[in-house]
């Protein structure tokens, strides 16, 4: 600094070296961030337009090839059957563990908080032990005599829906307990004694306030399993090709980078839009925080 | 206290049966591991520790098994500074910058793990950090690390910042006032976001099955594998000592937040 002297200068040259210092600070962790997540994000979009000139080939050919938009059109059914079962289960536990006697509610939120603990692969494992031809259930089933023939439980849809489904179940039910705490129990009984019945005071009162618990669950699950790969690789049978798998397969089998890169550009638009859309409505680190 | 109205009963047991949705597939796991039969039978016809005894005598998962503990205590060592000097920046300085930083920061959750695996494949192809260690622990550090920001920016939130300018005034300086001022009372969501960041690096599978090879592969990869071929018992004692690990981890986590409410 040329000029210095005054106590404003100083000040300003105080502050100059405060704000470096926090730069500083965070620069490292930035550095990595922007060097593995946002450089080669940003390699497999340029990938995914440029190769020997500029071309939309790998975008036309997610509209044209039925084996591209099919996986599309499959992740966003999965994703949203994920979502909506998630949250009609989820909802009532959740409520049952902010109505509950503070022992229960400990209990009941253990039980959500255990699985989201334990590994995804050894969930899925479990998966697959439990829904095969010579698993558990087919087992039980057929020891009680209700089916004679196995049932084909896993390696479709269906084992993938309920894993996912099982994976992602807690990213619901937790966002909706923070926020259904915060609802004052003074509300419902108000509600009560001006005559409202239970059911009347719940779906007037009690849903309406915990609606930014929905959105929050609803946005990370639907999110969450938009990009899944574990559960449908493992228990899809190969049959249940969700995006995911479609990246990974252009790249490993047919080491065909620009649709791969294409694919992926087009699932980080869709969670990036779903994001944007979210946030003017609930801040995003609320939204993340539960994870 | 109105009880058993029909209503209330049938809640109950739909709340029960989906509670035991979420908790059996993880119980099954510890018979199954200590079953002697090589097919899962119900009851198991004896109990034996084979599967524990396979595990432990075969070098290719002790190996896989040293690897996943070197990565996921590397990660610890790295992400866990990282994030305490971001979340300290993030939270002190009023640059406006900073709440770019801050959602760049939250950027490894966000993005689908998949495409993060593609890419960080693509440029350690470019860079020669395919099947390393370096790699391995590097991805593992930029996954780790919005669980340290979040956990500390959380944990700064309800520090106050004036005490460690009156540290200051008092002629320490900024990083002796911190280390004795601050990070006392942030102790515990530092510790909660390390063990999260630890927990992250032994979970962690899609981006290792990317980027891990020869020797270097975790052991979630190997899992991985071999559960796409078979279903072999030796992956339930593994599940089983894995999903111990994890919730020791998280009641020393949850142990600690309640000492400090």
């Amino acid at each position: 600094m040329a000029l210095n002297g005054t106590v404003k200068d100083i000040s300003l040259q105080h502050q100059r070296r405060e704000q470096g210092l926090m730069l500083a600070l965070a620069l490292p962790a930035l550095l990595l961030i922007l060097l593995l997540i946002v450089l080669p994000v940003g390699w497999l979009a340029w990938q995914s337009i440029y190769h020997d000139g500029f071309t939309l080939e790998n975008y036309r050919r997610i509209v044209n090839e039925a084996i591209y938009w099919r996986s599309f059109a499959l992740t966003f059914e999965i994703s949203l059957l994920v979502t909506v079962l998630a949250l009609l289960l989820g909802y009532p536990i959740a409520y049952a563990a902010s109505a509950a006697p503070k022992g229960w509610s400990i209990v009941i939120l253990a039980l959500v908080v255990l699985p989201f603990w334990t590994s995804v692969l050894v969930r899925a494992y479990a998966w697959l032990a439990l829904l095969q031809r010579t698993g558990v259930i087919n087992h039980l089933l057929q020891d009680l005599g209700i089916i004679g023939e196995p049932l084909a439980l896993v390696h479709n849809t269906f084992g993938t829906v309920v894993a996912t489904l099982h994976i992602l179940l807690p990213f619901m039910v937790l966002p909706l307990y923070a926020t259904m705490q915060t609802i004052p129990r003074d509300l419902l009984q108000a509600g009560a004694s001006l005559g409202g019945s239970p059911s009347h005071t719940f779906w007037r009162i009690f849903l309406p306030l915990s609606l930014p618990g929905v959105l929050a669950g609803s946005t990370l699950v639907f999110v969450l399993s938009l990009g899944f790969y574990i559960t449908p690789e493992l228990l899809g049978g190969g049959r249940t090709i969700m995006v995911s798998m479609l990246v990974s397969r252009n790249v490993e089998l047919y080491n065909q980078w620009g649709a791969a890169s294409a694919v992926g550009v087009v699932l980080l638009l869709g969670v990036a839009t779903i994001f944007l859309v979210v946030s003017r409505f609930i801040p995003l680190d609320r939204v993340l925080g539960q994870k | 206290m109105k009880t058993f109205s029909p209503g209330r009963i049938l809640f109950v047991a739909f709340c029960v049966l989906v509670l035991l949705y979420l908790i059996l597939p993880i119980l099954i796991i510890v018979p199954m591991s200590l079953s002697s039969a090589r097919f899962l039978t119900f009851p198991p016809p004896s109990l034996s520790l084979r599967w524990y005894q396979g595990y432990l005598d075969d070098p290719a998962w002790m190996q896989a098994t040293r690897v996943t503990l070197t990565v996921a205590l590397l990660t610890v060592a790295i992400a866990t500074p990282l994030g305490v000097a971001a979340a300290y920046a993030i939270s002190q300085s009023k640059l406006r910058i900073m709440r770019a930083i801050h959602i760049t920061l939250l950027l490894p959750l966000v993005v689908p793990i998949i495409i993060t695996a593609v890419g960080i494949f693509f440029v350690y192809a470019k860079i020669g950090l395919v099947a390393t260690m370096t790699g391995l622990v590097l991805a593992n550090v930029m996954l780790g690390l919005p669980y340290v920001v979040i956990s500390v920016v959380a944990g700064l939130r309800s520090f106050d910042a004036t005490q460690e300018m009156v540290a200051r005034s008092l002629g320490m300086n900024r990083l002796r006032s911190f280390f004795a001022v601050t990070l006392p009372q942030i102790k515990t969501s530092v510790i909660a976001g390390g063990i999260f960041a630890f927990i992250s690096a032994i979970d962690e599978t899609i981006v290792a099955l990317f980027i891990s090879g020869g020797q270097y592969q975790p052991l979630t990869k190997r899992m991985f594998t071999a559960l796409r071929d078979e279903i072999d018992p030796t992956i339930a004692a593994i599940s089983t000592l894995m999903t111990a690990v994890s919730f020791m981890l998280v009641l020393v986590v949850s142990s600690r937040q309640k000492k400090g409410a």
